[in-house]
């Protein structure tokens, strides 16, 4: 499981947590997530994140 | 062929050359920037303290960096001092620099409030990475901070300082932090949220003066009270950047006026982001900067597209409590309040019920998405 970042807001995007609330079941793998979902809290698109702490999750 | 010119390499210039590219490999594109042109993260300026992040570590990608990404000449450092809209022109230096086409995405200034005492010069505000850079340098070392304005940029510094150890004072003359966005529960929750974690109030008075003695910084606030401080920081809001499109005879407001292809009243010029009020509404945050690039992208590559506003929730980086605002776009409503210990959901509706904005406070800041889906875009 890895964590993404977004360059612009620093939202975190995790692997092991996904997003329950906005219908991403947790264990989603980035590469499953549509190519036209964007940040939730700023609105930039999937393309422009960026891997943080690869292999690694957030406690 | 003329370039496509960007004048700003902020958010807004930076976005929107992104998204051009997206659509458009070929079209020459030019970037000019006063500043080094550095891509950075704008809103992790306010919670960098406490993760630990330096003002080096903020930055991304370099000027270089950019203009390969983005196949665009990038000129850094350069003061646009003037655009001659007949001539298709921009003067920055000595040569003109001819346009195709013109984005203005300049930004805004802090406003500066005005302050007595041998000191008043001395107020910082953060308002890029080079301002944060010397902000972290004044404060390396110290212990106490005193912030202008207890609004979204006030309260998230003056919970970034506190969960990095700074004690942190905020003065507003408002009664409430973050009180022209929030209900009154929420705007008090967040207020004892802050407090707990060690932020001082100071609200419904104002700093009149800033004096500098042997021990440091002497704040003198109009209700009588001083406080020390090792730095000040102000945060009363910002005013966008219209000088240079109003000396170009643009029509300008409190922004640089657009309609909803975000074109200003010169052919070919628009404008966006910070700067820019698109009609009518000048909203400083990174959503409508998103879409606005986005619309702005594809017109500029030959389908004009109006800017699309959905409702667009505002993150409140708070983590004493988590608080997400999405401003109501009208005002004849009123707010409907379910507060919990862990969390307060407002909806303001109007007088039929229907959901206009809400904002939520605790871990109730996750029905986010749920609500937004059921709140009226600002523009259809």
């Amino acid at each position: 499981m890895k964590t993404w970042q977004c360059v612009v807001c620093g939202f975190i995007y995790d692997e092991a947590k996904g997003m329950p609330e906005d219908g991403i079941a947790a264990g989603t793998r980035w590469e499953d997530i549509p190519a036209d979902w964007s940040c939730p809290d700023c609105g930039v698109a999937k393309a422009d994140f960026e891997m943080v702490e690869a292999g690694a999750t957030l406690a | 062929m003329d370039p496509v010119v960007i004048i700003g390499s902020g958010l807004a210039g930076y976005t929107l050359a992104r998204e051009l590219r997206k659509l458009d490999q070929s079209t020459p594109l030019a970037i000019l920037s006063r500043d080094d042109a550095g891509f950075y993260s704008k809103p992790m300026l306010s919670n960098a303290l406490a993760a630990g992040k330096s003002a080096a570590q903020l930055a991304g990608a370099n000027a270089a960096q950019m203009a390969a990404q983005l196949r665009a000449q990038i000129i850094a450092g350069v003061e646009v001092e003037a655009i001659d809209t007949a001539r298709r022109t921009v003067q920055a230096g000595a040569t003109p620099m001819r346009y195709s086409k013109l984005v203005l995405a300049l930004g805004a200034d802090p406003i500066a409030l005005p302050l007595d005492g041998d000191a008043a010069q001395e107020v910082m505000r953060v308002n890029d990475l080079a301002d944060y850079a010397r902000f972290r340098s004044a404060i390396e070392g110290k212990q106490s901070v005193v912030l202008l304005g207890a609004g979204l940029i006030g309260c998230e510094f003056a919970n970034d300082l506190v969960a990095a150890g700074y004690r942190a004072a905020v003065i507003d003359p408002a009664p409430r932090p973050l009180g022209r966005l929030l209900p009154e529960a929420v705007a008090e929750r967040l207020q004892r949220a802050l407090e707990a974690a060690g932020v001082s109030w100071h609200l419904g008075t104002t700093a009149r003066a800033l004096r500098r003695d042997a021990a440091g910084l002497s704040v003198e606030l109009a209700d009588g009270t001083r406080l020390r401080a090792d730095a000040v920081l102000s945060a009363v809001g910002l005013r966008p950047r219209t000088r240079l499109a109003q000396c170009a005879g643009l029509k300008v407001n409190r922004g640089i006026l657009t309609d909803r292809l975000l074109q200003t009243s010169a052919a070919d010029v628009y404008a966006l982001g910070d700067c820019a009020e698109v009609g009518g509404l000048t909203l400083p945050y990174v959503l409508p900067l998103m879409q606005a690039a986005r619309a702005l992208a594809q017109t500029l590559s030959g389908t004009a597209t109006p800017v699309f506003y959905p409702a667009m929730p505002v993150v409140v980086k708070t983590p004493a409590l988590p608080v997400v605002v999405c401003p109501p776009a009208a005002n004849s409503g009123n707010w409907n309040v379910h507060a919990a210990a862990d969390g307060i959901e407002a909806r303001f509706e109007d007088a039929r019920g229907k959901l206009l904005g809400f904002a939520l406070a605790g871990s109730w800041t996750t029905r986010k998405q749920a609500l937004t889906r059921l709140t009226p875009p600002v523009f259809d």
